[in-house]
């Protein structure tokens, strides 16, 4: 199926949480609303035509500093698909804001979005409302901030932890 | 304590009485720096005996900010990052971040360009391939099999070493092309290299395909089937194991894949012992590419026209004002042996014709002024390569899986965002899937065959 048929069907089933779509550089994009995010993925997953077998990767972007998006939603929560028996591909969004950033979780549709999930969490801040261990993944319980932010300083320093000798 | 019996401290106490029953779990940590953990990485299991009941890994002892500091700099400065994602075969790390960009400013690179990135992939799967069996088969105690899967990548490494100048941290692609072309007499040492690497995989078949200690370690263990390596993400050998068609080198096929022939090697259990069947094969098929890829490889194709020819001033000034300047007003410039590969008419093969992208071969900065303007120019602070706001997903075929590159222009010189998908981060998670039911000695090869890269899985 090619990409825009692709967004034509998830459009289709999600209406009006589908907010907007577009194909840029050869990849097809849908921005989803967060209430309807996780019938995205699971429609998708579970559509005969559609087939999304695969999380590929689920990642985040902090648009805080993007020119034209400073005011609007700080981030971008972005799920690749992948479906392996019709060989497509597609990226899906959804926008959250920074004082009401959390995402559902869809760790009930792959394990895999469990570590995935807590790496976002860990390196942006941005919760995943049911997800059943929401820890830090690659940094300690006790690393301050979330560094991929943008307003995380590259030079900022963490004390350093562990037994004192 | 003290009044405790060993046999209680040991065995635990309680249990229900009459049946001799007094065990409780025992926790045993594995890692961070366990000599079995290829890396730093640790494995938090509970026994039942020599069960494991439950395994938790716990990974980020290596991380270091390469997301964020690809942020940092202007896009080619993330290259030398990407060489150590996954520093087993860093060259098809170099060409996926290439191609994400390149993706992004919406440039094809030459030809040439695209058969040296098959060739040298390939060359770097072989190599990934030789150290995760080598490993995993010393760990099983086959040590032959490591000194001589190491000594094959030696040969390989060479080759490597010929092409970029350095063994790991190569620094070899650029957006836009790669650094140099391959050297004279590539070809031939690439046969020599292939048919030493042949032999230690014959030598290898022989050893353990088939060998009963080595069998008994791996077959039936730590499998996962399609479904499930599907759910968790997994791509590469491992899903192919498990009987699963995906090669991304077949299925979308980039650079040039489409031109050379391959099959991609299946297996049918998804156990450790399919994965080590199906990476032994991908080796074959890694060679047989790369001889196909230097075969095909466009050759000649030099650029003489504008080498040169004398111009008269009125149509230099034209040509001038056009913007066609190369080759006008060029001073002959003399390199130096170690940018060898680097001459303009092996460098304008190798990268594409686009000023905004590509750093003007050596000749062009020293011998010309629009040269030396153009270098400026992509070097500045703030100028450089800038690709239209939008973002790009490009996907090889890692050796251990897709390897996906997630990057975000907001218009500037440097990437507002790179994300790098690591391919070993799904078999990683799914490992306590993996071992959980089975013996403790059976972590060790499954450990082994999920290959994992600290590099890559921490960033």
């Amino acid at each position: 199926m090619d990409g825009s048929a692709i967004l034509a069907r998830l459009r289709a089933r999600l209406g009006a949480r589908a907010l907007d779509a577009h194909e840029r550089l050869g990849d097809h994009t849908l921005v989803v609303a967060r209430e309807g995010i996780v019938d995205a993925l699971a429609y998708g997953r579970g559509d005969a035509e559609l087939r999304f077998d695969m999380l590929m990767d689920l990642t985040a972007v902090d648009y805080q500093k993007f020119p034209g998006r400073e005011d609007g939603p700080r981030f971008d929560v972005v799920y690749h698909l992948y479906s392996i028996p019709h060989n497509h591909r597609v990226r899906l969004k959804v926008q959250v804001e920074e004082d009401d950033a959390w995402v559902p979780t869809a760790t009930s549709l792959w394990p895999i979005a469990n570590w995935l999930e807590r790496e976002v969490w860990d390196m942006f801040g941005i919760r995943f409302e049911g997800h059943p261990d929401l820890r830090r993944l690659l940094l300690y319980e006790e690393f301050v901030g979330h560094p991929l932010r943008k307003d995380y300083p590259i030079t900022r320093r963490q004390p350093l932890i562990g037994p004192k000798v | 304590m003290a009044d405790k019996s060993a046999r209680e401290l040991f065995l635990g106490e309680g249990g229900i009485p009459g049946t001799g029953d007094g065990s409780q779990h025992l926790y045993v940590n594995l890692g961070p720096a366990h000599p079995a953990m290829h890396g730093i990485i640790r494995i938090f299991a509970e026994l039942d005996g020599e069960v494991v009941v439950k395994g938790e890994v716990e990974i980020g002892y290596l991380h270091r900010a390469f997301e964020k500091d690809c942020e940092a700099g202007p896009y080619n400065n993330a290259i030398p990052f990407t060489d150590r994602l996954n520093y087993v075969s860093p060259l098809i790390n170099n060409f996926a971040y290439a191609s994400a960009v390149e993706k992004l400013l919406g440039i094809d690179v030459t030809e040439r360009c695209k058969y040296i990135r098959v060739v040298m992939s390939e060359i770097s799967r072989i190599c990934d391939h030789l150290t995760c069996v080598g490993a995993s088969a010393m760990e099983l105690g086959a040590f032959t099999v490591f000194l001589y899967m190491i000594k094959a990548r030696e040969f390989l490494w060479e080759l490597v070493e010929d092409v970029t100048g350095a063994r790991l941290t190569i620094s070899y692609g650029r957006v836009g092309g790669v650094k140099a072309d391959l050297p004279e007499g590539f070809g031939i040492k690439v046969r020599k290299a292939f048919a030493e690497v042949r032999q230690v995989l014959r030598e290898v078949h022989t050893l353990i395909t088939g060998n009963r200690i080595f069998m008994d370690r791996m077959v039936g263990v730590g499998a996962l089937s399609a479904e499930e390596t599907i759910a968790w993400g997994i791509t590469g050998p491992l899903l192919r194991a498990a009987g699963v068609a995906f090669d991304l080198r077949r299925v979308q096929p980039y650079w040039a894949y489409d031109r050379v022939e391959f099959e991609v090697p299946l297996g049918k259990n998804g156990d450790n012992f399919d994965r080590y069947l199906v990476r032994m094969a991908e080796m074959e098929q890694s060679m047989r590419m790369v001889e196909q890829g230097l075969e095909r490889m466009p050759g000649g194709a030099i650029n003489v026209d504008f080498e040169g020819r004398e111009i008269p001033v009125d149509a230099y000034v034209d040509r001038g004002k056009q913007g066609h300047t190369e080759g006008l007003l060029l001073l002959p410039i003399t390199l130096s042996p170690n940018l060898r590969g680097q001459e303009r008419p092996a460098y304008t093969q190798v990268n594409v014709a686009d000023k905004r992208v590509v750093l003007p071969s050596k000749e062009t900065t020293y011998g010309s002024i629009e040269g030396l303007m153009n270098h400026f120019m992509l070097v500045m602070d703030g100028n450089g390569i800038r690709p239209p706001a939008g973002e790009a997903y490009f996907a090889a075929e890692g050796a251990n899986g897709e390897l996906g590159f997630y990057v975000v222009s907001d218009g500037t010189d440097r990437p507002y965002r790179v994300r790098c998908r690591p391919p070993c981060l799904p078999p990683v998670a799914a490992l306590p899937r993996m071992i959980e039911g089975q013996m403790i000695a059976d972590i060790i090869p499954t450990f082994g065959s999920v290959n994992m890269i600290g590099g890559e899985l921490d960033r």
